[in-house]
């Protein structure tokens, strides 16, 4: 049989080409941005929403812990980075009821001293720490709670969260009810001349996204990682083999928070006006919606499920949201807000053909494609199934503990498959 | 270990030399799953408690009990209740089985034994996830690999664990449960479902381990061949409570044993 084998630098070199044509694409967008503002928002906003989603996936498909929660760490995040990076001259502008607290104005005079750009990164830490914290002590009650239980005191919390946030008390620091505006957006709004204003609107989320993910992908890729589907499989066997279930899913949910919180920091300046009212449960359920449609298990699935609900809710529908005349008859139905009776169509059409996400488990792989083109060319028979994705082939036959006797037939290494 | 009303164990006291393969047997239903249950932690003991190379792992006292009942040196030692989780029980060295297989379903054969390793693992989540632990990795995979030639599962290394047959369900099991580096192992019953053969097999496995790996095993099993075979000692059960110890020899011949399985004759 001539079959080709595929080398692990063929992927290697895949992604890299990849990724500089998504780059490359990223940066003409910029470039032509007053032309494609629409295609700008989408993606930005496609962007923040893939960094919660492959966040909560941590959590719920990788962990098997059912947390309804995201909503107010976001919030958190927000309204931290919101409060830190409103600027200086704008404040009182924004805090019109009450005014702003003085020991906030201090710390932001204090602060005024950076940057904007490093002020802005140092705002959505903080944001992500001040959540990771928050995760780590509701963790210690809460993680002892099996599924149904736990995403209801999550979502408890979550709801917490908001009405903590728009507490007439903290007017001064949160602006209460009001919101917060003149957030601001990713693009630099001083670069000295050097470059133009509005420059990295698209490349910054990009970049922040690629980080967070790839750090994601970085555990689960570990031994934590592993530790963490095997609580998913089993928890009881997972505890048998030594795996410390409290730390464990803590650890999990920590980290899956302070990324959440950092993605929320994110929101705000995508949305650049925020309110506790958008961070209600509703957005946690549209991330699970997300989560759910990508694959439970697969973080490029939630990616994928990022880019097209976002895509499909916010730019091809819109289509359907118009009044259309044709030949002086008016379609019917196409009026404002069916674009979401379409959405929710669609969304059923996914739910039954791929019943496990569009991703299932598997992530993407360029092996993955290479097999299943040759697979479509050959015709062979191929059941319907997960592909999972292969780790290391096993070793040339290791040394047996109690070595053959002398003459016993050697058996060469076994190719990369 | 009392259960509410229901007294699960009754006084049962064991004592297992290192390098032994002591069995526990008795009828379905004697209690022998639960005392596993009570040394691992999965329940923690109501009275009583667990040695390990002479440190309590595990210890019961209810309330009311008084602390005078252990006098002397050894005083503080037995009066303290201690229960650790099942994972820091393996973490000081006892690994277990299950009676009802639970293996890591729809992770590989491959994984099932590697995450065995991760509690051995020294490296913290940054170094593991930024690869700083390479050797230490890499080491864990070694390991695996051969632990799976050793049960003769490295053909099907990379399938996932749910679409094994039964027996080699079972000998993974095994191999995962090695893979934690114990020094005393627990198998319940690791010969369930198996024909004559295999049971043979599995029986001379079980003394190969335990060569190889300095291992101490105590063992519940039915098949009564496997248990008179490899047993050094035997501890029968029956209702909670202990009825007989002893070697082999003893065990076949006495007469409570005889009446707990096959009935007393009218």
């Amino acid at each position: 049989m001539n079959q080709t084998v595929w080398k692990k630098r063929y992927s290697f070199y895949l992604s890299l080409l990849v990724l500089l044509v998504a780059l490359g694409l990223l940066f003409w967008l910029e470039v032509n941005k007053s032309n494609y503002g629409m295609a700008v928002s989408v993606i930005q906003k496609s962007l923040v929403f893939s960094v919660v989603a492959v966040s909560m996936n941590l959590l719920n498909g990788f962990t098997g812990m059912f947390s309804l929660g995201q909503a107010g760490f976001m919030a958190i995040g927000a309204y931290t980075t919101a409060i830190l990076t409103i600027p200086l001259s704008r404040v009182d502008g924004v805090y019109y009821m009450k005014g702003v607290a003085p020991w906030l104005k201090g710390v932001k005079t204090t602060l005024s001293v950076l940057p904007e750009p490093l002020l802005i990164v140092f705002a959505l830490l903080i944001g992500g720490m001040i959540a990771g914290i928050f995760a780590f002590f509701i963790g210690i009650p809460v993680l002892r709670l099996k599924s149904d239980y736990l995403a209801i005191a999550t979502l408890g919390f979550s709801e917490i969260v908001r009405a903590v946030i728009s507490s007439p008390q903290l007017d001064r620091v949160t602006n209460g009810s009001y919101g917060l505006k003149n957030i601001p957006g990713f693009g630099v709004t001083q670069a000295g001349g050097v470059l133009p204003v509005g420059a990295g609107s698209l490349l910054i989320p990009f970049f922040f996204a690629l980080t967070t993910i790839a750090f994601i992908v970085l555990v689960i890729n570990s031994s934590y990682g592993r530790a963490f589907k095997a609580i998913r499989e089993d928890e009881v066997a997972a505890e048998a083999m030594g795996i410390n279930l409290l730390k464990h899913k803590q650890l999990a949910f920590v980290i899956s928070s302070v990324i959440t919180a950092m993605a929320g920091g994110m929101l705000a300046m995508y949305m650049r006006s925020i309110e506790a009212r958008a961070f209600s449960v509703t957005l946690t359920y549209d991330i699970l919606l997300i989560v759910v449609i990508g694959g439970l298990g697969s973080v490029s699935g939630s990616v994928l499920g990022a880019f097209v609900v976002t895509f499909a809710k916010d730019w091809f529908l819109r289509f359907f949201d118009s009044p259309l005349v044709i030949g002086g008859f008016q379609v019917p139905f196409l009026r404002m807000g069916f674009r979401m009776v379409v959405f929710s169509i669609l969304l059923m059409i996914v739910v039954l053909f791929y019943r496990r996400g569009l991703m299932g488990s598997s992530e993407f792989s360029w092996k993955g494609i290479f097999r299943w083109i040759r697979r479509k060319k050959e015709g062979v028979e191929t059941t319907k199934g997960e592909m999972i994705d292969y780790p290391d082939p096993p070793p040339a036959k290791p040394a047996p503990l109690i070595p053959d006797p002398p003459g016993a037939p050697q058996e060469g290494g076994r190719d990369e498959r | 270990m009392q259960f509410g009303g229901v007294v699960a164990l009754n006084n049962l006291t064991m004592r297992i030399d290192p390098g032994e393969i002591v069995a526990l047997i008795g009828p379905n239903g004697a209690g022998k799953t639960t005392a596993f249950n009570a040394i691992t932690g999965v329940y923690p003991p109501t009275n009583g408690f667990v040695e390990l190379e002479g440190k309590i792992i595990q210890q019961g006292f209810p309330k009311g009990k008084m602390k005078r009942l252990y006098a002397g040196e050894n005083a503080g030692k037995y009066t303290k209740s201690l229960s650790l989780t099942p994972d820091r029980i393996t973490k000081k060295g006892v690994a277990r089985t299950f009676q009802n297989i639970r293996l890591f379903k729809n992770l590989t054969v491959f994984e099932n034994v590697l995450i065995a390793h991760h509690t051995n693992m020294k490296a913290g989540v940054f170094q593991a996830a930024f690869g700083m632990n390479r050797k230490e990795e890499e080491d864990m995979r070694k390991r695996s690999w051969e632990l799976l030639e050793m049960v003769d599962l490295s053909d099907v290394g990379l399938e996932k664990a749910d679409n094994l047959p039964y027996g080699k369900q079972r000998h993974l099991e095994i191999a995962r449960a090695l893979a934690t580096k114990p020094r005393l192992l627990l198998l319940d019953e690791p010969a369930a479902g198996m024909n004559p053969q295999e049971t043979q097999e599995m029986g001379d496995f079980i003394r190969d381990i335990r060569e190889r790996f300095s291992l101490t095993i105590l063992i519940i099993e039915h098949h009564m061949n496997l248990v008179m075979d490899i047993s050094d000692r035997i501890y029968v059960l029956d209702f909670g409570r202990q009825i007989a110890e002893g070697t082999p020899a003893e065990i076949q011949k006495n007469p409570e044993v005889i009446a707990a399985y096959l009935g007393v004759e009218q």
